[in-house]
Parts: C-alpha cells; structure tokens; sequence
C-alpha cells in the first residue's frame, strides 16, 4: 500500500546487519522500525573535514567494514589505561551536513546516514537516490541509554588527537542498535516531509485566534508554511 | 559550625552532575506519562514510550540518558548565614573541578570547544565555562547547588516586543517558536517551556531559561495574571497539531513556566526556551554543619528572588 499519510506507516520491524546488503535497503519503507548489527562508525563536522574538505580517505579498511555511518559523537572517555568507555550514543541535526553530503556519500561509500531531523526530499532525490543510500532517523533524540547499551566494544577511533573526543570518528561494534525509523527510502521519499505537510494543513486554523508576528515589520515570514525545515 | 568546606562542595557537584545525566527529574517523567495518556499520534506515542524505557535503562545502567549531554551549568543560592571555607573562589574552583572529573568519569561528552579555533579540552572546563549563576536567600544558614546540563542548539529565541502587541502578541511568538523548533523534533520535544516577560534583553532570556530548567512540572507562578498566561500557552502549543520528534499529535509541551521582570515602560522583550525530552538538572542542599541533602525541587524561584519592593 502506498504511503500516502503518516497513519499509512506500518512501521514493520526490520533487522539488518552490516554491511547492509542493497536489497536491504531497497526493502525498507518509510516509517520502519530499523534495528542494526555489526560495525558502523561516527561521523560529524570534524570527519567531514577532513574527508570532504581536506579530501583525505577513510581509515583504511573502514568501507569494507561498514557502510553506515552516524552524524553523531558518543559520551565517551579514554581511561587512564587507555581503553574507552561509551556509554550513550545519540545523533546530531543533520542537515548542518547537508552540503557536503554528495560529496560525502560518493567519497565514503556509506549507504546508511543515520541521524537527527533528516535532510530534504529533494537531497534525498539529488544525492541518496543515486547512491543508493538512505536515511534513518534515531528516535525521540534522547535514546542515548537505548542505544549505548548495543554497543558490544570500540573497534578504534581515529582523528582522536586532532579532532577530540565529540568530533573523532568512532568505530562501534553494535548488537541489534535501534530502534531507528526509516526517514529517507530508496525511492528518495521522507517521513518528515509527509508529517510536515499534515502539521502545515492545520497551521492556518492554529493561527486563526492570533495577531500577525509582532516584528514581521522587520522581515519576520508571515507563512509559516514556508519554513525552510 | 561552618563554614562550609570546599572539598564537601566539590563532592557533591561531582554527585549532582551524574544524576543529572543519568536520572530523569520525577516530576517530568510523570509529565510525559501524563503526555502519552492524551497523545493520539502513533508515531508521537511511539517517541514517548521509548523515551520512558531510555531513562529506565539510563537508571539501572548508571549511564548518560542522551550522548549530548549538554552544557553543564550551576545555579548556586546563597543563604545569607552560609558561609564556604576559602569563600566563593573555593566555591567557583570545586564546581569547576568537579565539572571536569565529572566528564571523564561518568562519561559526559566534552562538548565545550574554544569557540574560533574549536579545541577541545575534553573536559567541560573552559572560557566562563561552567557558567554559574548565583542568587541569595535571606535567613538560611545553607548552600543550594542544582546543575542543569541543557543540551541542543534550536527551540530557544528571543524577541523585543513592544508595550502594544500586548498578551497576543506573546501568544504568537509563542507559536512561532514552537512551530520552528517543533518541525523534525529540532526542539526534541515535547518540551518544558520556559517563558520570560520582561527586564532588559538578556533578563527574559535568563528568566526565560530558568523557567524551563529550575521549575517543577505542574507549579504555578504565584502571579495570577502569569499563571493564567502558563495555562493558555499550553493548551496553545499542544493545540499546534506537532506532537514527540516532529510527527502530528498533540504533546508538543509538557508544562510552560512564565516569569517575570519589572521592564522599560517602552518595551517587553520576551524569552523562550525549550528544555528538552532529556531534561537534566539534579539539586543539593549543604548545610554549615557539612550534611548534604539531595532535593528533588531546585527552590530557585523564592519569593524573595521574586520580590518586587525593595525588601
């Protein structure tokens, strides 16, 4: 059945390990509770530089372990003997990255971004569909116990020394990390966009009882419709 | 009795900021039980259970709830009889040291970087960081030190409203915010918001703050004209159609705290703030004679802070 609106959303869960195979990703459907297996790694501002910016590769070997890469950085620490504790894990907003995301998924040959707020249809359309990449979205942005529990041991970190603690590049070993919901399929379809055109359908009637924005004098948007989210 | 060590101070900050990070604050865990009862949206619904079952598993696994785990800060009230052995640098030096102990050990994630050059000291430690903010209490022989370590970087935002826009025009930029912040969950809501009317530019935004991070959910403000306002704001932001992450229903606030400052007879300047689904603060009481006692209520808000004569 198509999904036409959010309460289409079957939200069947689905079990995948990495690296994710492309039937996989090809099978998943927008709104699907997505549980993962296996290795992924961290990614944000700090590893974007240095592989989209600076063009360097990724740590050798990585691609082949994983394609499924986190915008995110965990709560962690090196202890004194020099092994790590991380014990939450939870994603940051996307669409900071959304730039660099072509250049990104051509460069790291992820297929999976997880991540905080997903990006637009349009950067799904332009940039995942041709790569054959897809979005999932972690959920209530708060599950950092949730998902810090999966995490089996740290398979390295990288960039550790340049980038710091927040902004290296984590190699996690995970066991059935999740739940995360399908917000971006293959076919370049977002759940976010599909909540956003019911919440906009109803924000005329909300701002019915309510004065014009006090400062739309000053360039305030009068629709809010037309947030640029 | 007294003064107060400073090496009692710095345990118990220690102590403040794991259960800030781990421990959910009870009154908000039953404001979003209360959420999930009268949320209709099923993807919202599906947020919020999960969102119980993470902080049942922060609790029992004594790990952080959320991997931002925010931006640590104090909010220190002073009794006016209390005293700290070495005085407020000893206070200011225990805070700061426990801060960075607190990062590597719980862990916390060192999110705070040098601003232009982004280094990172690993260790929550930095420039004005952690900020802490002081108020006094008169006749108390104690020290209050409660931690907030509010995470994210959207729902919050500030403007000057003039004498005119009046009561609606609070209401809609109160909207406003909400529906910026609310689309996509940025807001990582719902949310306990915190409003503030008045004062100069930077007052609303403190107040505003600590509205949203330092009240309990389900208080009132005293001021009958704020707390009528608290009312309508949330039955308005849950009336949005934007319920838990950005999907369509009906929890979008868990509770809306106004505070108030006396302000320019030309000008209200408003603050919001939104205090996300992993809301962190946790508050201790240090008495003179060094008994430390764990408080579920910050008692930011006495009516002595709120006092409008000159007593």
């Amino acid at each position: 059945m198509a999904i036409e609106r959010l309460d289409d959303v079957r939200m069947d869960e689905i079990h995948l390990t990495t690296p994710v195979p492309e039937r996989g990703l090809r099978a998943l459907t927008l709104g699907d509770v997505v549980y993962l297996s296996g290795a992924l790694y961290t990614a944000r501002e700090g590893v974007y530089r240095q592989v989209v910016d600076k063009g360097l590769p990724l740590p050798p070997g990585l691609a082949d372990l994983s394609n499924v890469s986190f915008h995110c950085s965990p709560a962690a620490s090196v202890r004194p003997d020099g092994s790590y504790a991380v014990e939450a894990v939870t994603a940051t907003a996307s669409f900071r990255f959304g730039r660099s995301m072509a250049a990104w998924l051509e460069r790291s040959g992820a297929k999976v971004i997880v991540g905080k707020a997903g990006l637009t249809e349009r950067a799904y359309r332009e940039w995942f569909v041709p790569q054959g990449a897809v979005y999932l979205t972690t959920v209530g942005y708060g599950l950092g116990a949730t998902y810090g529990r999966s995490i089996r041991r740290v398979l390295g970190v990288h960039w550790l020394e340049e980038l710091g603690i927040a902004q290296a590049l984590w190699v996690l070993e995970v066991d059935r990390m999740g739940p995360f919901l399908v917000e971006g399929d293959a076919e370049g379809r977002s759940l976010f966009a599909l909540a956003n055109r019911e919440i906009n359908a109803r924000l005329a009637e909300v701002y019915k009882s309510l004065p014009p924005p006090a400062l739309g004098r000053f360039g305030e948007v009068i629709v809010r419709t037309d947030d640029v989210v | 009795m007294g003064p107060i060590p400073a090496k009692v101070i710095e345990e118990t900050a220690r102590e403040l900021t794991a259960r800030a990070a781990i421990d959910i604050p009870p009154d908000y865990r039953e404001g979003i039980l209360r959420a999930r009862e009268r949320e209709t949206g099923r993807l919202s619904r599906f947020v919020l259970t999960e969102m119980l079952a993470n902080w049942d598993a922060a609790t029992a696994d004594r790990r952080p709830m959320c991997a931002d785990t925010g931006l640590p800060r104090y909010y220190v009230k002073l009794g006016n009889e209390a005293a700290v052995e070495g005085g407020l640098a000893a206070l200011e030096r225990a805070l700061r040291q426990a801060t960075a102990e607190a990062t590597a050990a719980i862990p916390l994630r060192p999110n705070r970087v040098h601003p232009l050059t982004r280094e990172d000291p690993n260790t929550n430690v930095g420039i004005h960081a952690p900020e802490i903010t002081y108020s006094v209490e008169p006749a108390a022989a104690w020290i209050d030190v409660t931690t907030v370590h509010k995470g994210g970087l959207f729902g919050s935002d500030w403007r000057m409203l003039f004498p005119g826009d009046g009561i609606p025009g609070i209401k809609r930029f109160f909207v406003d915010t909400l529906v910026e912040g609310g689309k996509r969950g940025l807001a990582c809501q719902p949310a306990i918001v915190g409003v503030g009317i008045g004062g100069a530019k930077d007052t609303c935004m403190r107040l505003g703050k600590e509205a949203a991070c330092l009240r309990l959910v389900g208080s009132r403000n005293p001021d009958p004209g704020a707390a009528a306002l608290e009312a309508e704001l949330t039955a308005l932001g849950n009336q949005i159609g934007i319920g838990a992450m950005g999907f369509a229903g009906t929890a979008m606030v868990v509770a809306t705290h106004v505070e108030l400052a006396h302000t320019h007879t030309g000008g209200m300047p408003v603050g919001i703030h939104q205090f996300c689904l992993s809301s962190r603060r946790a508050t201790a009481r240090i008495h003179l004679d060094g008994r430390v006692e764990f408080r579920a209520d910050p008692a930011w808000f006495t009516d002595y802070y709120r006092r409008p004569g000159i007593e």
